[in-house]
């Protein structure tokens, strides 16, 4: 009995501390005052992050919002890129959305988010964000998440060093990456220098209603504009844009374009282009683009072409440009909160460049010049530089700040972020990365005032930290905490497409203004319907309107005869609901077309074509109801010769 | 032995207490399971939702409206303005006269206190919940829920008005 009992007793012992274990082992990794990782990033069912991040979607063309801590996915907000889903580029009212000068694209590679601010702090207005390949800029409005205005960029490709807005969001800019013979034209290539050209595209941002227009381009040589920041508080009313390909390669380019030992931080007084604007020192020039407008009001977007752009020429015109030569093809081009210092992330060093603004003035003070490059002065390297983080990692890539007086670095080659003190440049801190980061963003980090909690890195492999999903495995973010002295990486959470950099705010900037419906008096679609009473169905020649209701849980009208193969069927469908989150969706057997998802008090359409005769159902897509699965309707469909009358109805009425 | 004995056992009543907060959790998730202890009456007692009339002049509803007593004349601008949000807001389920997706409110008056009709307006989701009548009157009419159509007060109050003024068709 006693054996037994000790048996027992000493089982128990063992089950009772190997149950412990786990807690203990996990404790002591990081110290008894340490804290728990998942704890940190753990948001208790019901509860809300404290921040947003908008994560550009890389090649999907979207933005994608997630919480932070939590890594949560709320939505992915259609740009640039067709989405069936929310049928954006494929109702009536959003197509225009993607025009351009090039006819309708249904795709782009959107790059880097930028929230507006007011005096030099984010106010979670709007979100920018560049398509990259056929050069674009779209505004998303943060009430309704949605984006509302894209504007196309001339003269421009590979829209890359955008969109980074102004400490008032007095401009959204953008530059291209690529230099092209403007105007654009029939020549050789090999005549790349001199006839090649870059720009830089200042787009003004009215403070009222956020509309968007191309005020002006300045016309720079033909090197690579790779990424840019604004000057903010002292250096606000300047723009920094980093240069690569200054030997203006066009061929062999990771060889041909890497020869230089200095590439420049172009520097652009945009306060003396308006000065010269003013003095009518601007050219009007032809450029053919496409402006395409959203309104909230009619539910619909237009698209206007536009003629004509007004460029200011940095080679004309003195003291517009500036150039402060910079080591190795510097990537990211990033300005500290107080916008004294300009770091310069040279890709093919291994060491951080940093830039005094005050030491930049003092040098055009002095006109201490070493040179120039097609008439645009080029500062000493030696009298501009503040301080050099030396050895910091390999291939240093972007930089924020934490508003703390410290800098962080993504290191794309050493597969690191590296903390770094403003000032005495002095390495503090470093954690790796899971793998190759690229962007790195802190909430409110391009701006006068970073939150400074966390980091999230952004990187371009992933390899072996998720399960396998055949060749292609997800891209990844990993956040970090920052609060303390060390970096401590809390959570890997999978992205969509490759995020190029996020923009990160406080949510409850945010969320107060988030729309919950659209009003039914306030919409002004042509097609929209007020009550069920003004349902109808009307027949211009082979084009037939169904001007049709949606609310739990029917349509009106759900039957419909009288229409024909041959005719092109508009289903406009307004959702009568003015309840928050009850949106409907609807689609038609044979539509060569997505489902429209309809926001309560919202109009949208989309066309029917049909081919065959017969009665063919439609039914609502988004469960609505416990009637959802009643929801449905019909359209008999008659021979093209048939002298069957429109006729509709809903119910025995 | 027994001092062996001993010493094991408060070695195991500390292990068992170090990872104690867990475990003592889930014994009182277990000995729930099954078990009808006084745990659910710390919620508000449970109303019987069960009844015989949809009929109650006394029943206020929940919501908003705590209580609402009409003046005895119809105010007509009042009805005329009632009558244009009705057509808006609520025809799609509701015609006047005639039950469609959703019960006539012609002569709702007779049979519900002004109240509860501001408060079916106003806070349908709540009500469906808590409601006794509400509730059988979802069941009655197929599970469509009542849609919240976002009004305000001075709206709800126009329609009850319009209500008022809605008579029955002569047979």
């Amino acid at each position: 009995m006693r054996k037994l009992s000790y048996f027992i007793l000493s089982g128990l012992l063992l089950a009772g501390m190997i149950s412990c274990n786990n807690g203990s082992k996990g404790d002591k990794k990081k110290g008894a005052l340490g804290s728990n990782a998942a704890e940190k990033v753990y948001v208790a069912p019901g509860e809300y992050d404290e921040y947003y991040a908008f994560v550009s979607g890389g090649f999907s063309g979207q933005l994608s919002v997630y919480g932070l801590p939590s890594g949560r996915l709320f939505k992915v907000i259609p740009v640039f890129s067709q989405d069936a889903e929310k049928a954006w580029g494929y109702n009536e009212e959003t197509k225009p959305m993607l025009n351009t000068s090039h006819g309708f694209i249904p795709w782009d590679d959107s790059h880097h988010p930028d929230i507006s601010q007011t005096n030099g702090v984010v106010d979670g207005r709007w979100v920018f964000i560049n398509g990259n390949n056929t050069p674009r800029i779209a505004k998303i409005d943060l009430t309704t998440f949605e984006t509302t205005e894209i504007i196309e960029i001339p003269n421009s490709a590979g829209n890359h060093s955008s969109s980074f807005v102004t400490e008032n969001t007095e401009y959204v800019v953008a530059g291209t990456r690529f230099s092209v013979p403007i105007p654009q034209r029939d020549i050789s290539i090999k005549e790349y220098k001199g006839n090649f050209k870059g720009t830089l595209s200042f787009i003004s941002v009215d403070p009222e209603d956020g509309g968007m227009d191309l005020k002006f381009q300045i016309m720079m040589p033909g090197f690579d504009y790779d990424l840019a920041h604004p000057g903010r508080g002292a250096s606000h009313g300047w723009f920094f844009f980093s240069t690569y390909n200054t030997e203006e390669a066009s061929t062999l380019m990771e060889v041909n374009s890497s020869q230089n030992d200095k590439d420049f931080i172009a520097a652009v007084n945009w306060k003396k282009a308006e000065e010269y604007i003013k003095q009518g020192k601007g050219k009007m020039m032809p450029a053919k683009y496409a402006h395409n407008v959203y309104d909230e009001k009619t539910h619909m977007a237009t698209s206007t072409m536009k003629d004509q752009v007004l460029m200011l020429d940095a080679s004309e015109l003195p003291e517009l440009v500036y150039l402060l030569p910079t080591p190795k093809s510097p990537h990211g081009c990033d300005v500290d909160p107080t916008g004294e210092y300009i770091v310069g992330n040279g890709k093919l060093s291994a060491n951080l460049t940093v830039h005094s603004f005050t030491k930049m003035l003092a040098a055009i003070e002095a006109e201490k010049f070493e040179g120039d490059a097609y008439g645009i002065p080029i500062l000493s390297f030696e009298d501009v530089l503040a301080g050099v983080v030396e050895q910091a990692g390999l291939g240093p890539l972007h930089t924020e700040f934490d508003g703390k007086g410290n800098g962080y670095t993504t290191f794309f080659i050493s597969s690191e972020v590296v903390k770094w003190k403003v000032g005495t440049w002095e390495v503090i801190d470093r954690a790796p990365c899971y793998y190759s980061v690229g962007h790195l963003m802190i909430p409110g980090g391009n701006s006068r005032e970073p939150f400074g909690d966390y980091v999230l890195a952004m990187n371009k492999i992933t390899k072996d930290r998720y399960l396998p999903t055949g060749p292609e495995v997800t891209q990844s973010a990993q956040l970090y905490d920052i609060r303390g002295d060390k970096m401590e990486l809390l959570l890997d959470f999978p992205t969509v497409g490759e995020p190029h950099y996020a923009a990160g705010i406080r949510a409850d900037i945010v969320m107060k203004n988030s729309k919950k419906i659209f009003k039914l008096e306030e919409n002004e679609h042509p097609y929209a319907i007020t009550n069920e009473g003004e349902t109808k169905v009307t027949r211009n020649g082979n084009e037939v309107h169904i001007y049709m209701s949606t609310i739990r849980s029917h349509f009106n009208p759900d039957n419909i005869e009288g229409v024909k193969v041959g005719d092109k069927v508009y289903f406009h469908v307004t959702n009568l609901e003015q309840d928050y989150d009850v949106p409907h969706g609807i689609s038609m057997i044979g539509a060569n077309t997505s489902e429209l998802l309809i926001m309560p008090g919202q109009t949208e359409t989309f066309v029917w074509e049909p081919k065959q005769v017969g009665v063919w159902p439609f039914y609502c897509t988004d469960f609505c109801s416990a009637l959802h699965q009643e929801m449905q309707g019909y359209v008999r469909v008659s021979p093209a010769s048939s002298s069957i009358e429109l006729s509709w109805s809903l119910g025995e009425d | 032995m027994k001092i062996l004995i001993n010493a094991l056992l408060i070695l195991l009543s500390v292990a068992l207490v170090s990872c104690g907060n867990s475990e003592e959790k889930k014994e009182e998730k277990q000995l729930k399971i099954g078990s009808k202890e006084k745990v659910e009456t710390k919620k508000e007692p449970q109303k019987d939702l069960a009844i015989t009339s949809t009929i109650d002049l006394n029943n206020k509803g929940v919501g908003p409206i705590k209580d609402l007593e009409l003046p005895a004349t119809i105010d007509n601008e009042m009805a005329t303005r009632g009558e244009a949000v009705f057509k808006t807001k609520c025809t799609a389920c509701h015609k006047p006269l005639k039950k469609f997706i959703g019960p006539p409110p012609v002569g709702i008056l007779e049979k519900r206190s002004p109240a509860w009709i501001m408060n079916m307006i106003l806070n349908p989701e709540e009500m469906v919940q808590k409601d006794p009548i509400a509730r059988q009157l979802l069941i009655d009419h197929n599970g469509s829920p009542m849609a919240n159509q976002s009004l305000t007060e001075t709206e709800a109050r126009e329609i009850l008005e319009y209500f008022r003024t809605l008579k029955k068709e002569e047979e």
